[in-house]
């Protein structure tokens, strides 16, 4: 069954096309992951589907009920936006509670739920503090804390870890990861490896548009060709870099690239060759090597090879 | 149902944010001090202007109606202040900060969301005059004697009305724009309008304006014997004041129509 359907939407503001005929279907119970450049339509999207924004043209459908202005959806979902602002003076507490009650739960229910969600949260120790003085990284707990009160079928983040430390950030994937099975997950982000490491299905944007939508391990199989990193030794950094200029009459390279001055990544597409010819063509130029590895393609080289660079 | 949440929500704003306490306090002051500005002004002459025992003898002697006088002009243009300083971002701060957006995005009905507002607003106000209009009423026993009660009352009521309609007009102009300046601006513009509209002939009749002299006649106590007996509402120019009383219900009523509407209709 599909829990967020979205068909045909379109949308303008002014002169600027935010969404361009978007088109995308996420099976329920998945951790769907909504990738693009910035600017490519992923929050237009995600208010779309919250009923804060309307499309000018399209449909879009929430458990197979369609999004409307009447709000018979809203029951189904958790939101967190990107920035989720709050009211200053309330506490944490209030203000899960404050949700628990919009969403009619019962006072054990509402007590019960909140400390709970401290607890997932991390928050409980500033439960009674006021929101003003949370920082950045707190807020956007509180924001997911505050999504999941109602125990949401369908959970919609937006950049839900951008504003997060690399500890909460590994909490909020976990947590994210732990409600695999239990409702759909719809997270746009433009953060790769945080998709790669949650997420099953994977669609990507650019324009307003869907490029590709596809399980991960599927997408990760089609479009991304093997990468080869390659380390010279330490005084070989001029040397290492003339043969990687060497190479680019190769008709198997893509591109290279120097994450490091002693390292250089090489992008190809025809691997096999690749394979025979890289090894021998860096023992010809003399260069002397500390690595030499075919490593797993990541997320971010299909995303790279799908969304034209100037966009990014 | 949400209101209900909703409403408490505003109700701990109110409280939370000294809304209610700068409310209070501001109107239970000038309750207070109508009826004392209104006993002493005469003795201030005395002291402060050149000729002053002359120019007192010109004046009469004060009384409650004066009082009466002072502490209309005084709660009304304070309270006009008050209900545009506390109503201005109340919806587009809530727009321009996003929590309106987090909030909207849950099974609240916008027009719940608007009349929340509202209602909360009105209870701040309500205590407000209540406690302005206790206030003022025993100065005036202490310093002239007794006014009628029911009179006072009906004042006070009308006093009501007319910061309400502010209120709700105050509410619209917030609706209508994220700049909390801007809804102020636009609600200052509104109070200038209404009040030279109110200065004129026949149009300053059916003017919320208008209904303060219905007030003042109230408090000043034209008849009225009991608070069931509502003769004085009718009484002399009788249906002089109804016009301007249904327009003031007519402004509320349709400006909280129209934020309820507006607000529908806007992407947040």
């Amino acid at each position: 069954m599909e829990a967020v359907r979205l068909e045909g939407l379109r949308k303008r503001f002014g002169s600027v096309k935010a969404l361009d005929g978007l088109s995308l279907a996420v099976e329920a119970g998945s951790i769907f992951g909504f990738l693009g450049p910035n600017g490519a339509g992923k929050t237009t999207a995600i208010r779309i589907l919250t009923g804060l924004a309307r499309a000018d043209a399209g449909r879009a459908w929430l458990d197979g009920i369609e999004v409307g202005g009447d709000g018979r959806t809203a029951r189904l979902l958790g939101y967190c936006p990107q920035d989720p602002s709050f009211y200053p003076w309330m506490t944490a507490e209030e203000m899960l509670d404050h949700v628990g009650r919009i969403f009619g739960l019962k006072t054990s229910e509402r007590r019960r739920g909140v400390g709970e969600l401290l607890e997932l949260s991390g928050l409980k120790e500033s439960a009674q503090r006021r929101i003003g003085g949370f920082s950045g990284g707190m807020k956007q707990r509180l924001g997911i804390a505050q999504a999941l009160v109602n125990r949401p079928a369908i959970l919609l983040l937006d950049e839900p870890v951008s504003s997060l430390d690399p500890f909460g950030r590994k909490e909020l994937l976990d947590l994210i990861e732990g409600l695999r099975g239990r409702c759909t997950v719809f997270m746009s982000t433009h953060i790769l490896a945080d998709v790669e490491r949650v997420c099953d299905t994977v669609g990507i944007i650019d324009r307003g548009r869907l490029i590709v939508q596809a399980a991960k391990k599927e997408l990760l199989e089609t479009y991304a060709a093997p990468v080869f990193e390659v380390e010279a030794d330490r005084g070989q950094e001029d040397a290492l870099r003339a043969w990687a200029e060497s190479l680019s009459r190769a008709p198997w390279l893509d591109s290279t690239a120097f994450p490091e001055a002693r390292t250089v990544r090489v992008l190809v597409n025809d691997p096999e060759t690749a394979k025979r010819e890289l090894l021998a063509s860096a023992v010809r130029a003399g260069l002397v090597l500390a690595r030499f590895e075919m490593i797993r393609p990541t997320l971010e080289d299909v995303f790279l090879k799908l969304v034209p660079q100037g966009r990014n | 149902m949400s209101w209900a949440p909703a409403f408490r929500k505003e109700w701990l704003e109110q409280r939370r944010t000294y809304r209610l306490l700068i409310v209070a306090v501001v109107l239970t002051l000038f309750g207070l001090l109508s009826p004392l500005f209104a006993r002493y002004t005469p003795e201030i002459i005395r002291m402060v202007a050149p000729m002053g025992e002359e120019i007192i003898k010109l004046l009469p002697p004060p009384s409650a109606g004066d009082a009466v006088d002072q502490y209309l002009k005084n709660i009304t243009q304070f309270g006009v202040l008050l209900a545009l300083l506390m109503t201005m971002g109340t919806m587009s701060l809530e727009k321009d900060k996003g929590t309106a957006a987090l909030m909207m995005a849950k099974p609240l009905s916008r027009g719940e969301f608007v009349l929340a507002k509202f209602a909360s607003l009105s209870l701040t106000f309500s205590l407000g005059v209540f406690l302005a209009g206790a206030a003022g009423y025993y100065y005036t026993l202490v310093l002239f004697g007794p006014l009628d009660p029911a009179g006072w009352v009906g004042l006070n009521l009308l006093v009501l009305v007319f910061l309400l309609v502010h209120v709700a007009l105050t509410l619209l102009c917030s609706t209508l724009t994220k700049s909390q300046v801007l809804a102020g601006g636009m609600s200052f513009g509104i109070w200038m309008v209404l009040s030279l509209l109110g200065a004129l002939p026949r149009v300053g009749d059916v003017m919320p304006r208008h209904i303060m002299d219905w007030a003042a006649r109230l408090g000043k106590g034209s008849g009225m014997t009991s608070l069931m007996d509502l003769s004085p509402l009718v009484d002399g120019r009788s249906g002089d004041h109804w016009p301007a009383l249904a327009v003031s219900a007519f402004l509320i009523v349709g400006s909280l129509l129209a934020s309820c509407l507006i607000f529908k209709r806007q992407e947040l």
